[in-house]
């Protein structure tokens, strides 16, 4: 059995079989590029084929792993970006039908000519990534170990349309906060997984992933890693591995963080609060207005796919619109994000074909019927940060009914549902505060 | 104010020449292909310019109109297609999470080997199609007027993902009865429009063309063709038009037919509960709203940003389309067994061809939420149900809203494109309810 520092940095294996190849290239942390030969089951006779991004087959082993996008990949990219063809302009003034012709023609256009995905790629392979095979499926993961020896281990899981990206920021912060004007105390030793077919985890090819599988294999990991005492981390779809993982209460688990919790009471207050009223407004406003989405994506996630695997643009804007919807903004997602990180992670889901796959979240979590606003009772100690705008901001009184061990509860004045991309600096401070009490 | 992404960008800007270029074009009654110096506004340098479809001004004059898709067009969808990129296979061995990746692909592959887009072009050249201007928006029809000088008009208003091409098995049937078993008493004008921002119509630029508007023009339509006795026929969005129609009663309108018609069980509860039937139809608008109601969420929502990836793939465009032939046409699984696979692809290829992903998609942001409520009706209306339709609703719904309901009959095979899935069935049903409106 590997030791822990083996685990940790991987050992490379020897070359003989394809197999062991991959294996190979997975330990000396590689993913790339394989030939036409060795390329995956695609349509007959694609030319997408040699394009195509493969990843290294997980074991067991944790692999330490790099990204390299295949050449070949980007200049399809930009070869689909140059000959986009577009609908015509919306009949409104504004983003009620979506993103507007003339915001996405721009988006498309710096897309194509001014964005640096390389530089991306540098950035990301200066972060420890690993992959490891968990209940039969390769999961991709950033794990970085504080300097701090009394660190706390903490797991953050990323949603949909997120992904690992919207914690680059707050990695170093979080693990070295010495460096970043902080105190010791609070280091963290940080676990980044994507979500099963998200970026590079594998995408199932069988049904059952939803949230309480994931939160299982994400309790393995933390295992594997050799966490006895660790507190997890999540929004969107995140919030709901969070919420499944403080349901579950795995060996180690001693209390939670979320920034969407997912708190709704059984009963509607006769007289609501003026807060209770806007949680309650804002929930109707989301099953009536912004759900379109989600609710194609929890019924037709393979339709949908289609559309989104063959048109960069398309998969582009199913993005960019809740960057704007989401987001703290004045109207525009650049006032909350810079245009280069958005195509960090809209890049991220282009190159690693996951518009199907990370729908399928939804088709799964809908069927287990997770797909609702409440998670109930929790006893596992919980922690909130409410951001103001959050696609749901339950008032304190609903979390106080439901989460008997609530230990830390904070209302900001600023930041959206992309809590962390969008407020890397409150993001942090945030966690240092809640888990404070937490430490050993 | 152009913010700092857009500056960057440098969209180009109109060519105002163009518009003049596209008048002198609309005289002539073609459209056609333009020069790349004329193509609109798109992303700086894209090759598509050359490729795009462009319809000419309408005026309210009514000017024949012939379709002619540009050779570049043709190619360059065989070209997507050629180089399309796949998502991962579904995780279930059915429909369930939409169009299987076998069926997708193999459906592709057809298309773009064996489909030939001219067979379909060169039909509906063979029929009298116009376009006039109505309401300040370019409407495309299909005018066929009977040898029987008494015949009936009727005007046939097609839905999504449908198109006038549902109709072109029953044209000749209903103009010409006594060649295809019926009688000359029983023969019909037929007036085939398209929706607004649906196949060769004008795509709205400003909101507003809701069911209501689209009814108001389509009684305009028909008085500009001096129609004053006529009835009118529709199924899906086609049944909301001819709803608002006879809720509207133009002069002229006679009576509507509804194969989708647009009914639900008037309120409250009956004390004894639902009947058995009733619980079956109440069974079928739970799961469309639950599980089959995901396209109408995104349209009646986003249209613009689900227009991106349709009208950028092919592809895409095709599934979106095909996941609806399958789920909603009488079939035992496979869409193939209700409508060919060429069918299918002339109705796909022309909402290609004609870039409406997001403008039939509006209609959907304009009425679907408001304009499909339940609606009670004097006109005499007629109703068959086809039971291989996704909604049934019982007899009883029908009696309770339509005060003059002079016909329901419930016909066995055919399902929600009924006039394309069994158009011998379909003419037989205006046969007999028209008859006694003539």
């Amino acid at each position: 059995m590997k030791n822990d520092l083996e685990k940790r940095t991987g050992i490379p294996a020897p070359l003989i079989s394809r197999r062991k190849f991959i294996r190979a290239a997975g330990a000396t942390g590689v993913a790339g590029i394989f030939s036409p030969g060795l390329a995956p089951i695609s349509a007959q006779g694609s030319a997408m084929t040699a394009a195509q991004f493969v990843l290294p087959t997980a074991t067991k082993d944790v692999t330490p792993f790099k990204i390299q996008i295949p050449q070949e990949a980007l200049d399809d990219l930009n070869r689909r970006l140059a000959s986009t063809r577009w609908p015509e302009r919306e009949t409104v003034g504004d983003w009620s039908q979506g993103v507007p012709l003339q915001k996405a023609q721009a988006l498309i256009a710096y897309w194509r000519d001014k964005y640096n995905w390389r530089r991306f790629e540098a950035r990301l392979n200066a972060f420890p990534q690993y992959r490891t095979e968990i209940d039969g499926l390769g999961i991709h993961f950033i794990h970085v170990r504080s300097p701090h020896r009394n660190a706390l281990p903490l797991i953050l899981t990323h949603g949909w349309p997120g992904s690992v990206v919207e914690f680059m920021e707050i990695i170093g912060p979080l693990s070295d906060p010495t460096r970043y004007g902080g105190r010791a105390e609070d280091a963290f030793h940080i676990v980044v997984p994507s979500l099963p077919g998200f970026a590079f985890s594998d995408k199932p090819v069988e049904t059952g992933w939803d949230v309480n599988r994931i939160a299982r294999a994400w309790a393995t990991l933390m295992q594997l890693l050799d966490y006895d005492r660790w507190v997890a981390q999540g929004g969107d779809w995140g919030a709901g591995v969070t919420h499944a993982l403080a349901h579950q209460r795995p060996q180690g688990l001693i209390a939670a963080h979320v920034n969407w919790q997912f708190i709704f009471p059984e009963k509607l207050p006769d007289s609501p609060t003026p807060a209770e009223r806007r949680a309650i407004d804002r929930a109707s406003w989301f099953a009536s207005d912004q759900s379109g989405y989600f609710r194609e994506h929890a019924t037709r996630p393979q339709t949908i796919g289609y559309p989104l695997a063959d048109s960069a643009a398309g998969q582009a804007l199913w993005i960019y619109e809740k960057f704007q919807a989401w987001t703290d903004n004045h109207g525009n997602p650049e006032d909350a994000l810079a245009v280069d990180a958005m195509l960090d992670n809209i890049s991220l889901y282009w190159f690693t074909d996951a518009a199907a796959s990370s729908a399928r979240i939804y088709w799964e979590n809908t069927r287990a019927g997770f797909g609702g606003l409440s998670r109930g009772r929790i006893e596992l100690p919980m922690a909130a940060s409410v951001f103001p705008h959050e696609i749901f901001c339950p008032p304190k009184a609903w979390a106080e009914a439901l989460w008997p061990n609530l230990f830390y509860w904070n209302e900001l004045d600023k930041g959206g549902h992309f809590a962390a991309f969008e407020q890397p600096k409150l993001f942090t401070e945030e966690l240092r505060k809640a888990f404070r009490s937490r430490r050993a | 104010m152009k913010d700092d992404l857009e500056h960057r960008a440098e969209v180009a800007v109109p060519d105002t020449s163009r518009r003049k270029f596209i008048r002198a074009a609309g005289a002539t009654g073609v459209a056609g292909i333009f020069s790349r110096g004329l193509a609109p506004i798109s992303a700086h340098g894209s090759a598509m310019e050359a490729a795009q479809f462009v319809l000419p001004k309408a005026t309210k004059e009514v000017t024949p109109f012939k379709v002619h898709v540009p050779q570049a067009a043709l190619d360059d969808l065989k070209e997507k297609l050629a180089n399309a990129r796949w998502p991962d296979k579904e995780t279930v061995t059915d429909w369930s999470q939409g169009v299987p990746l076998a069926k997708a692909q193999a459906l592709v592959e057809y298309w773009r080997t064996r489909y030939d887009w001219r067979l379909v072009e060169s039909t509906l050249n063979g029929l009298p199609q116009f376009r006039t201007q109505i309401d300040g928006l370019g409407i495309y029809f299909i005018h066929v007027r009977s040898k029987h000088e008494n015949a009936l008009p009727i005007l046939l208003t097609h839905g999504w993902p449908g198109s006038i091409l549902e109709f072109m098995q029953v044209i000749e049937p209903l103009v010409d009865p006594t060649a295809h078993g019926g009688k000359a008493d029983e023969a019909f004008h037929v007036v085939i429009p398209s929706l607004p921002g649906f196949g060769f119509s004008d795509k709205p630029a400003e909101p507003g063309w809701r069911l209501s508007r689209i009814a108001n023009a389509w009684a305009v339509l028909m008085a500009r063709l001096g129609y004053s006795h006529y009835v009118a026929q529709g199924g899906d969005w086609g049944a909301g038009v001819t709803s608002w129609m006879a809720r509207q009663r133009p002069s002229g309108l006679a009576a509507i037919h509804l194969n989708l018609p647009v009914l639900f069980p008037p309120p409250p509860p009956p004390p004894g509960g639902y009947t058995a039937e009733e619980q079956l139809t109440l069974a079928e608008l739970g799961k469309y709203a639950s599980d089959a109601m995901g396209y109408a969420s995104i349209q009646g929502t986003r249209p613009q940003t689900l227009g991106y990836g349709l009208a950028d793939s092919p592809v895409g465009q095709a599934m979106w389309i095909y996941e609806k032939f399958q789920a909603w046409s009488d079939n035992k699984g496979d869409p193939a067994e209700a409508i060919s696979v060429d069918r299918m692809l002339d109705d796909i290829t022309l909402y290609w061809l004609t870039d409406t992903a997001a403008s039939s998609a509006r209609l959907y942001y304009e009425s679907f939420a408001k304009d499909f409520a339940r609606m009670p009706l004097e006109l005499p209306v007629a109703v068959s149900i086809f039971k291989g339709d996704f909604f049934t609703p019982p007899k009883v719904w029908g009696d309770e809203t339509y005060s003059k309901l002079f016909y329901w009959n419930e016909v066995p095979k055919g399902g929600h494109f009924a006039a394309l899935e069994q158009p011998e069935l379909f003419v037989a049903e205006l046969r007999k309810s028209f008859a006694q409106i003539r």
